[in-house]
């Protein structure tokens, strides 16, 4: 898929402090018969927002009105768990635009950030202070691998190919399909 | 160029790569092997059309049906009863994606079908030295064979589709070394889960975890795959084990795997895929298995797990007291003797047929509790036809349980097969998250045996006494 370039965030966080939060909480396995991309914006953090005769529990995810967009400041290995990729496409049809954790899992992350869903790891002490002010406006910039909130500034390293897609849009697919050469050769090497 | 002395993991990775990672963009590695399954391909495919592209290997890609399959047993040729339309859809997408691109498909009429990654090595598919792939994340389980398999998500199924070629960031390496022999009731899944305790959740992130030591040599290949399968489970990218003469013996004779004199040459080439005696890596870790006793968990994450005769720890964190009151279970109270609703014996971790004999030992000759609900589900329809030619789905169904067809079922519970809100299920699967097995279910991870003396108590049992009595003949 391409994406859109994304060169800042700005959003109120939404702060999640349960360390190992799993893609099973993020997106329940039953919503997983789609066949399609989007709409699973229901689906999210479905069983921590809903009984099981469909009523409201009394989360506060129930409170954040429909679509509108936050950065979510989870708890440490988040998204750890089965590799779906339902997982960050249910948090940004939620209205999730960025995460903000001290280690994200390694599939959720890589699945993210190829979706245009921001992963930033942060220190523990800038985590703990950000964990602290659930609903404080945020500012994370992409490119200079900063967050800024309130009077709190934290940095992040991303991933310089991940980092390049996110602020160029550019596409990994096309991005291996140009090496076309490299892998035929490759092929006909073994081949030999 | 490579350091003299390399891990099994760099040997296999080394020989993969296609373009060299660089600070701006990482490795672009060749697959060997791609398996897909109906969840996480639809839209992979769907990207595909959406880009005119076609798959460059279908040679080196094969399918099966497993996650949204029903397993209710259905009389011969007689079609599946999905258990929603989502579910149908799903399973015709897949046999319309690889009708449409000439993919190698083990669908509703093939002696082959069952979970992916029991078919794979059941198959011969699987061998030391692949770069495996599949979007799920107990690909893991390959690499008890010595291959490098790991899991990725669906974008990254389209670009394996398109190109058969990943772009990965080298991983750092961890060695897992276990001395000292199991004992009786003690097995793989014991141990695994113990290494899960012991490093925690998030312990191996980042890296490939190689388990290595005279406990691991001693495991048979279904013992190695129940290993490799949980790596995930500790936040591992994958597991591999060095192969040696049981991955041999084991390979000979596969459907896929070479034969004759190509046989022999691959053996040679194998042989090779060890780690050398100077090999450095990133973290060490020891284990003895002779300390260790039947594990199961008591918490809503694999790691939170202790010894079956024992009891939850003390929480020290929000998190703990959290996973305890969930459970319903109270620190420094006994797990065993806790009632329970369901028994599930299945899944990639432990749905093999060494796994179906080791609960079958337990049950012989005795029943399910009264009450108790046990589901036995095969890994394949291999497994399943070996396990009836020796009478196991007898010993069940006189037992009480039931004998269901292959798939994934009750370990993700997303074909109709999941427990009740509040239901308390002892599993040999793999994940014990909130919600895994049905909104609001409790799920304790635990190994064949013990899973099958629970469903005899109709409480969380320690199998130890069942298998020593009947060790001792
Ligand atoms: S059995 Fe469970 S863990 Fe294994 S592939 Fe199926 S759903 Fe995944």
């Amino acid at each position: 898929m391409r994406n859109e370039p994304i060169l800042t965030v700005t959003a109120p966080a939404f702060t999640l402090p349960d360390a190992n939060v799993d893609t099973d909480q993020i997106i329940p396995a039953r919503f997983l018969t789609t066949t399609e991309r989007g709409a699973l914006g229901g689906a999210c953090f479905h069983d921590w927002r809903f009984h099981g005769d469909g009523s409201k529990k009394d989360h506060r995810l129930n409170d954040i009105p429909h679509g509108e967009v936050r950065i979510l400041v989870a708890g440490h290995n988040f998204g750890c768990g089965s590799s779906r990729e339902h997982a960050p496409w249910a948090l940004k049809d939620f209205g999730f635009r960025a995460v903000v954790t001290t280690r994200a899992a390694d599939i959720f992350r890589s699945n993210a950030l190829k979706n245009g869903l921001v992963i930033c790891e942060i220190d523990e002490a800038s985590h703990a202070a950000l964990m602290d002010r659930d609903g404080l406006e945020m500012t994370i910039d992409v490119a200079a691998g900063q967050i800024i909130a309130g009077n709190i500034t934290a940095r992040f390293v991303l991933d310089r190919f991940a980092r390049t897609c996110l602020i160029e849009g550019v596409d990994p697919m096309g991005y291996i399909l140009a090496q076309g050469e490299a892998i035929a050769r490759f092929e006909a090497d073994r081949a030999a | 160029m490579p350091s003299p002395s390399r891990t099994l993991f760099d040997k296999v990775w080394d020989a993969h790569v296609v373009t060299p990672e660089r600070e701006d963009a990482p490795a672009l590695i060749y697959v060997d092997l791609h398996l897909i399954h109906e969840v996480t391909s639809p839209q992979a495919f769907a990207e595909l059309d959406a880009r005119s592209l076609s798959v460059r290997r279908p040679d080196l890609t094969y399918a099966t049906l497993d996650h949204s399959t029903p397993t209710t047993p259905r009389a011969a040729g007689a079609r599946p009863v999905y258990a929603s339309a989502a579910a149908r859809h799903q399973v015709e997408t897949m046999e319309a994606n690889c009708r449409r691109h000439a993919i190698r498909l083990a669908g509703w009429d093939s002696a082959d079908r069952g979970i992916v990654h029991v078919i794979g090595p059941e198959l011969g598919l699987t061998q030391p030295g692949q770069t495996i792939v599949c979007g799920d994340s107990h690909t893991s389980t390959h690499g008890a064979f010595g291959a490098l398999a790991f899991g990725i998500g669906t974008t990254e199924v389209g670009h394996v589709l398109a190109t058969q070629c990943l772009l990965q960031r080298k991983p750092k390496t961890m060695r897992v070394h276990v001395d000292g022999e199991l004992r009786v009731g003690v097995g793989a899944k014991d141990l695994i889960v113990a290494i899960i305790a012991e490093l925690g959740a998030g312990g191996a992130a980042g890296h490939v975890i190689e388990y290595a030591g005279p406990a691991i040599e001693a495991l048979s290949m279904e013992e190695r795959m129940t290993v490799c399968n949980m790596s995930i489970e500790a936040g591992a990218r994958a597991g591999m084990i060095a192969p040696d003469e049981t991955t041999f013996r084991y390979l000979q004779g596969r459907a896929h795997a070479p034969k004759g004199a190509a046989f022999e040459a691959a053996k040679a080439r194998w042989a090779q895929l060890r780690s050398d005696a100077g090999a450095v890596f990133d973290a060490e870790v020891r284990l003895d298995a002779s300390r260790l006793a039947p594990m199961i968990t008591w918490g809503d994450s694999p790691d939170m797990a202790a010894p079956v005769d024992s009891s939850p720890p003390a929480p020290s964190t929000a998190r703990m007291t959290e996973a305890l009151a969930y459970m319903g279970f109270k620190p420094g109270e006994a797990l065993m003797g806790e009632k329970i609703d369901a028994v599930f014996i299945g899944s990639c971790t432990n749905a093999r047929l060494s796994d179906l004999r080791e609960a079958a030992s337990v049950m012989a000759g005795r029943c399910v509790k009264p009450g108790v609900r046990m589901l036995v589900v095969p890994g394949s329809e291999a497994v399943k036809r070996a396990a009836e030619a020796e009478g196991l789905d007898a010993i069940f169904r006189t037992a009480g349980a039931e004998w269901r067809e292959p798939g994934c079922s009750m370990c993700i519970a997303m074909n109709g097969d999941s427990g009740r809100p509040g239901e308390l299920i002892v599993s040999t699967s793999n994940r014990n998250f909130a919600g895994r097995q049905g909104q609001g279910v409790r799920t304790v991870l635990a190994s064949p045996a013990t899973a099958a003396a629970s469903a005899v108590a109709g409480a969380i049992a320690d199998p130890r006494r069942i298998l020593e009595a009947s060790h001792a003949q």
